[in-house]
């Protein structure tokens, strides 16, 4: 639809968002992420029955351990819409840039540098 | 006349052929001997055991066996209630051969609520025992002068009438005069009842316990606890395990104003003990007024059980 | 199985305050049945942990292995050498596998990263529940296959006791959820197999010995030993 949408999004498809495990959410954050959305589709609407549901178990899940390390939860959202609402998505992803932006970045400059200078000898 | 077997009054006054009336005192959550004095002062004379309940509800509470001293020493008949949940076979066996030193001849077998009930749920518990297994303790040790371990007493041998609960309104109802039987196997000749209220339910149990004859081996005392106020009454209903109070009851109390809620709870009591004295097999009350122990007297009295028989 | 749980991430955040060189260790055995401390713990885990330093500026290496078992000495001794780049090892085996790892690997601190609950059963996904106390002598026989002393909060033999309500236990009301009352259960079973004569006698006393109460226990087999 050529809608516009931040560039700061990294897109990661999968063939629905069952497949997205715990893991994956935080490896995100490891490697420099700010912050994480997951697009499912509408409730009730899941191709593959309930992925959708267990994604929305698995985003609770993980948002309830970051707040136990310090992070603030609100970094991960999930979000739910149909293939079809190519202007929601480039709205949620206004929305989510706008609210992480306003968290801040997700390591300090100085740390960031750091993991930087260390990845790069490694 | 039944032939006895222990010098309890009690075992004495059932063996007579009287109905018998018991009643509880419960101990202080201190340790001061004046609650105890007082109370059993204020029943003593209208019943004719004073059972005194043992850590009840897993709170704790004066022990039930200096308790029932002190009431010995008055020159009161007490009845040592005895749970498994917080002693182990010794110290149970140990705390019989102390009653018994001090002239107790009555005990309640009983395992005892759970204790996340009480004030200190995070203990552990002991149930090295249930009560049928310490019936079995108290016989063997009156009967045979022996401890579980085989030690023979020769002398200072226990001699309990022994006791027992049942709560015929617990489930499954199908196996509560299978327990009634173990029980009077294991060593139980008088039964307390929990409190009834739902006497169409007990009047059926009492019919089933008849039909297999243990109305002829064990002394059945009817349960009751007199209501203070439609509150209790529904906090009963609803928050106690195994209590079973049907709704006329909590209608009849709603149905009265408040300042006469507890003349009316007296009065379905008395109601009960009349209707339970024409029950075969029953042969006596228990009369559980907690922490309204001043009520016992009149209750006993208006219930024509009073002045209680003497016996020697 | 032995069933465990993860302890809560603040716990383990405090054991390994001054650590610097991790190692988060799963076990493939009973945890990683029931999703406390199996390889996919040990990677969450340990991703958690790494954020958290980075979050914190704190210089942290941690790394995640996983073992077939941490209560078999041959998969143990897999990680000999291994373990020299690390200060601390949080093992997410239960009890039973921590300790033998410390036995092994004492001179590093191992501490436990699950809290182990119960041996039992996977009732369905992600529910699990207890079935056995181990008591020593399993008198499974005489109850129709369910266990009074794990299934009766009384560990009565002579159960049920007078507070069994529609089948529960009394303590229903206390735990906020459905506790089946263990002598209901045996009841319905010994009925259906027409053996209900067995709750007419008092059942036999019980040895503790044999449990938890006779202290640290045994058991060997002359003949499997080499």
């Amino acid at each position: 639809m050529r809608l516009s949408y931040p560039a700061n999004i990294r897109i990661i498809k999968v063939p629905c968002t069952g497949r997205v495990a715990i893991i994956h959410l935080l490896k995100a954050f490891e490697k420099g992420a700010d912050g994480v959305f997951v697009a499912g589709c509408l409730e009730g609407d899941c191709h593959y029955q309930s992925g959708n549901l267990r994604a929305k178990k698995r985003v609770a899940y993980v948002r309830h351990l970051l707040t136990s390390i310090g992070v603030n939860p609100e970094r991960l959202a999930m979000y739910n819409l149909s293939a079809g609402m190519g202007p929601r998505f480039a709205e949620i992803a206004r929305e989510m840039t706008e609210k992480v932006r306003a968290l801040g970045p997700f390591l300090q400059p100085s740390t960031r540098a750091v993991e930087l200078a260390e990845s790069r000898v490694a | 006349m039944k032939v006895t077997i222990t010098p309890s009054k009690l075992e004495k006054i059932l063996a007579a052929g009287h109905l018998a009336v018991t009643s509880e005192c419960g101990p202080p959550r201190h340790g001061s001997p004046e609650v105890i004095e007082k109370k059993a002062n204020l029943i003593g004379d209208y019943v004719d055991a004073i059972n005194v309940t043992d850590n009840q509800t897993a709170v704790v509470r004066q022990c039930s066996l200096a308790a029932c001293i002190r009431i010995k020493l008055m020159g009161l008949e007490p009845v040592l209630q005895m749970v498994t949940r917080d002693r182990n076979r010794i110290a149970l066996q140990s705390d019989l051969l102390g009653a018994t030193s001090y002239g107790i001849h009555n005990v309640l077998c009983l395992t005892g609520d759970h204790q996340r009930f009480g004030d200190h749920a995070s203990g552990s518990n002991v149930f090295d025992m249930d009560s049928t297994r310490l019936l079995q303790t108290v016989k063997m040790m009156r009967d045979e002068g022996r401890l579980l371990s085989g030690h023979e007493m020769h002398e200072g041998r226990p001699q309990m009438f022994i006791g027992a609960a049942e709560n015929p309104f617990a489930d499954p109802f199908e196996i509560r005069v299978m327990r009634l039987a173990k029980k009077v196997k294991a060593g139980a000749q008088f039964i307390q009842t929990q409190c009834i209220y739902n006497m169409p339910k007990f009047k059926l149990w009492m019919k089933l316990l008849r039909e297999e004859g243990l109305h002829e081996k064990v002394a059945i005392l009817a349960g009751l606890t007199p209501m203070k106020n439609v509150g209790m009454a529904k906090y009963m209903k609803n928050r106690v395990p195994g209590m079973d109070v049907p709704d006329d009851i909590i209608k009849r109390l709603a149905g009265v104003p408040k300042e006469k809620q507890a003349d009316e709870g007296i009065q379905i009591c008395l109601e009960q003990i009349e209707e339970l004295k024409q029950e075969e097999g029953i042969r006596g009350f228990h009369i559980m007024a907690i922490e309204w122990e001043e009520k016992v007297p009149e209750i006993v009295d208006r219930a024509g059980l009073y002045p209680r028989p003497s016996i020697n | 199985m032995i069933m465990a749980k993860a302890k809560p991430l603040e716990e383990i955040l405090s054991y390994l305050e001054e650590f610097h060189r991790i190692l988060v260790l799963g076990c493939n055995g009973c945890v990683a049945v029931c999703e406390a401390g199996g390889m996919k713990e040990a990677e969450v885990l340990a991703s958690a942990l790494r954020i958290q330093a980075m979050q914190t500026g704190k210089r942290r290496e941690i790394h995640e292995l996983s073992l077939t078992r941490q209560c078999d000495k041959e998969y143990l001794a897999e990680l000999k050498d291994k373990l020299d780049g690390y200060d601390a090892v949080l093992s997410l085996a239960c009890g039973a596998g921590v300790q033998f790892m410390a036995e092994m690997y004492g001179e590093k601190p191992i501490f436990p990263g699950v809290d182990t609950c119960f041996i039992g059963v996977t009732e369905e996904q992600g529910v699990w529940t207890e079935r056995c106390q181990a008591c020593g002598q399993c008198i499974l026989a005489s109850t129709g296959g369910i266990c009074p002393i794990m299934r009766c909060a009384k560990r009565m033999l002579n159960g049920p006791c007078g507070g069994s309500e529609k089948g529960k236990c009394e303590i229903s009301v206390l735990v906020g959820r459905d506790v089946d009352c263990g002598w209901h259960l045996i009841f319905e079973r010994l009925k259906k197999l027409g053996q209900l004569s067995k709750f007419a006698e008092p059942a036999l006393d019980k040895d503790w010995t044999l449990s938890r109460d006779g202290g640290p226990r045994l058991i060997t087999r002359e003949d499997v030993k080499p």
